[in-house]
């Protein structure tokens, strides 16, 4: 960045210089090597699981739950290990509760950005931005603590009826943890991390831009969305990335409010599908903590670990690959994220 | 349009041309419906978005008011059959901030070293962009799996010292090992906000400093970092944010006994050696999913840990403001 050339040639600042250099670089190394040690020592500890199920692990079929109660106690009685999972149950849950949560928090988020950067009143604006810095700083167990004690119970009183609980008790219970309840808190999560980092995409669209195009005529609600919404879309990317992998990752809250089985929600089941309980992968992880005494069942929650870290880094990835080609164009954007 | 009233060009042609964009000529009025529509729809959402918040805070603070005694305050959880017996949340309290100051201990030295190396040096590019994705990665990580890698790590007989030892077998779980693994929680933000901070520095500055003699590392020392003190904060208590929010590393890792255990005779170091409970993990337990199932201790422990979160939010707001507010021009 700058011309080492013109600072004195002096021998002890120069080696001053040099060693702080050096010991910054070995500091960022050491990050990143924790970093790498902890995709290996993951992946190695996970291993086993896979090795004994092959691709069978993401598939269905069998009771997850009972197939992890196997794995406990064959560890916990020293029998010969088991390994037997069929995952899918858990990550279907995981998949509905994130692509439901992150698809409606996206619409939500971009039109609570776009009118909190160009539409709103001054004075909302300045209650706008606490609000949503303050909705993305409350920790996930509140936000599930708010769904056991008021919306779980709401859900499973009023929105259930006795006759669709009856429908399904011979497979499933239905009181209230719920899909429902995972979703929508789950996007009350998220929403305000995607509305930060869109809003400041956003802001950083050149006024000129938009002028060009309210000069030409369009009003200020179509130059908005075709104009600045367009320019901020790698800060659009960069935030549902962020918000997706918080809401992969998301263990404490779901684990309050999704219900504790192993049940893959069937939309064939109509409405019903939305009160239906489910698990995913990361509250699995939490719910069993305790068990991480038995070898085989720390290999396969483990594996579940594997599963979530490996999609996280998936995400970033895509969200930089799709990014590449925009940069090009939208350097503004770009600079938010 | 009504740019037109505005000499072309003036200067801060910006800000002062927004009050007269918003006047009656170009209100909505004349909008198609289905633009129309779309501000309504921004405008029930925006205020939605504010109503929850209300909410919520409302909503806490009433059950707090209602639940929260003082003696709560400085009493430990006990054994007991009703929620009067139970005891307080103290430990809990004290365990928060052990591991808020352990975790921002070293994120906040390690993630400023990380910034200025990002801004300042960032060679050969190949390290840095590694650097930059790490830091991304670490921003991903769901943090049951960091929890994970800490249980792999501390139960490393190496590391046997920062927890408790029995016949060889290291326990793992201690604040040594929280504070460790939740300092990755709060190393990105510190990171990011630290290097926002460094690159809204112009080069002139730098240039001055060369000019008079200093040298790098002294440009950076007494320059640069001074200078982006507001933004070393703000990332500092972000941090610190993520970390008493966070709960699934302290459930993994730090053995989630309601009292403080302490390990050994050596005041503070057994105590940071021995497990704990932080608000999160209290809250957790006493949630009607959780082990203890006490509802009213769970609002009171909420309400003061909402306080808490609300405390570092005006912080945050404070500091920010101020690092906006230092131009250089």
């Amino acid at each position: 960045m700058m011309d080492e050339e013109l600072l004195p040639a002096e021998e002890r600042g120069l080696s001053q210089d040099q060693r702080a250099e050096l010991g910054l670089g070995a500091l960022v190394c050491g990050v990143v090597l924790v970093l790498l040690a902890m995709l290996v020592f993951i992946l190695a500890e996970a291993w086993p699981s896979f090795a004994h199920n092959g691709l069978s692990w993401f598939g269905p079929g069998g009771n997850a739950d009972t197939q992890i109660q196997a794995i406990f106690t064959s560890g916990d009685l020293q029998q010969a290990p088991q390994y037997l999972i069929h995952a899918w149950p858990l990550i279907w849950s995981t998949i509905l509760t994130t692509v439901g949560a992150v698809a409606i928090s996206f619409v939500c988020s971009l039109f609570v950005s776009v009118f909190m950067v160009e539409f709103a009143p001054g004075w909302l604006k300045r209650i706008l931005e606490p609000v949503v810095r303050l909705l993305a700083s409350v920790p996930s167990v509140i936000y599930g603590l708010i769904g056991v004690l008021v919306l779980v119970p709401f859900i499973g009183n009023h929105l259930i009826t006795q006759s669709e609980k009856a429908s399904v008790t011979p497979v499933i219970p239905l009181s209230g943890y719920s899909l429902l309840a995972a979703v929508v808190i789950l996007t009350v999560m998220i929403s305000p991390i995607m509305i930060a980092i869109f809003a400041e995409g956003l802001r950083s669209v050149p006024r000129g831009w938009l002028e060009g195009s309210l000069a030409l005529g369009v009003n200020r609600w179509r130059t908005f969305w075709k104009i600045a919404v367009r320019t901020a879309r790698p800060a659009l990317i960069a935030g549902t990335i962020l918000a997706t992998a918080r809401a992969l990752g998301e263990s404490v809250m779901l684990s309050m409010v999704s219900g504790s089985v192993a049940f893959a929600p069937t939309p064939a089941d109509g409405l019903i599908f939305l009160f239906e309980p489910s698990r995913g992968l990361a509250p699995t992880i939490l719910h069993n903590t305790d068990e991480l005494t038995s070898p085989p069942m720390k290999h396969t929650l483990f594996a579940f670990a594997a599963v979530l870290l490996f999609s996280a880094a998936m995400l970033s990835l895509i969200g930089w690959a799709t990014k590449q080609p925009m940069k090009r164009y939208f350097n503004v954007g770009g600079a938010a994220a | 349009m009504s740019a037109t009233t505005l000499p072309p060009g003036a200067p801060g042609a910006g800000p002062p041309m927004r009050p007269t964009r918003v006047s009656a000529a170009d209100s909505s009025a004349s909008w198609r419906l289905t633009d129309r529509l779309g501000l309504a729809f921004a405008w029930l959402l925006g205020l939605l978005f504010c109503a929850i918040a209300v909410a919520i805070v409302a909503f806490f603070a009433v059950q707090g008011i209602r639940y929260l005694r003082p003696d709560l305050l400085w009493t430990n959880p006990r054994v007991g059959y009703t929620q009067g017996e139970t005891g307080g949340f103290l430990d809990p309290m004290i365990g928060t901030f052990l591991v808020a100051g352990i975790a921002i201990g070293i994120a906040g030295p390690v993630g400023v070293g990380v910034a200025v190396w990002l801004s300042e040096y960032g060679r050969p590019a190949g390290l840095a962009r590694v650097v930059e994705s790490t830091v991304e990665m670490l921003a991903g990580a769901p943090s049951v799996a960091l929890a994970l890698f800490g249980i792999l790590l501390f139960e490393a007989p190496a590391l046997g010292f920062l927890s408790e030892t029995n016949n060889g077998v290291v326990f793992g779980k201690s604040f040594f090992a929280a504070g460790a693994i939740l300092s990755l929680v709060a190393l990105p933000l510190v990171v990011s906000t630290v290097r926002e901070g460094l690159q809204a520095i112009p080069n002139h500055v730098r240039e001055a400093s060369y000019a008079v003699g200093k040298t790098k590392s002294a440009t950076i020392r007494r320059v640069l970092l001074p200078a982006a003190r507001p933004s070393v904060t703000t990332g500092n208590m972000l941090g610190i944010g993520h970390v008493i929010g966070d709960t699934a590393i302290i459930v993994l890792l730090l053995g989630d006994t309601q009292t403080i255990q302490g390990v050994g005779h050596v005041p503070l170091l057994g105590v940071l050696r021995g497990t704990g409970s932080t608000l999160t993990s209290y809250i957790f337990d006493n949630a009607p999913t959780g082990d203890l199932n006490q509802p009213n201790k769970a609002y009171a422990a909420t309400f003061v840990l909402l306080a808490i979160v609300l405390a570092l939010n005006v912080i945050v707001d404070v500091f920010g403001r101020r690092a906006k507010e230092l131009r250089w021009s």
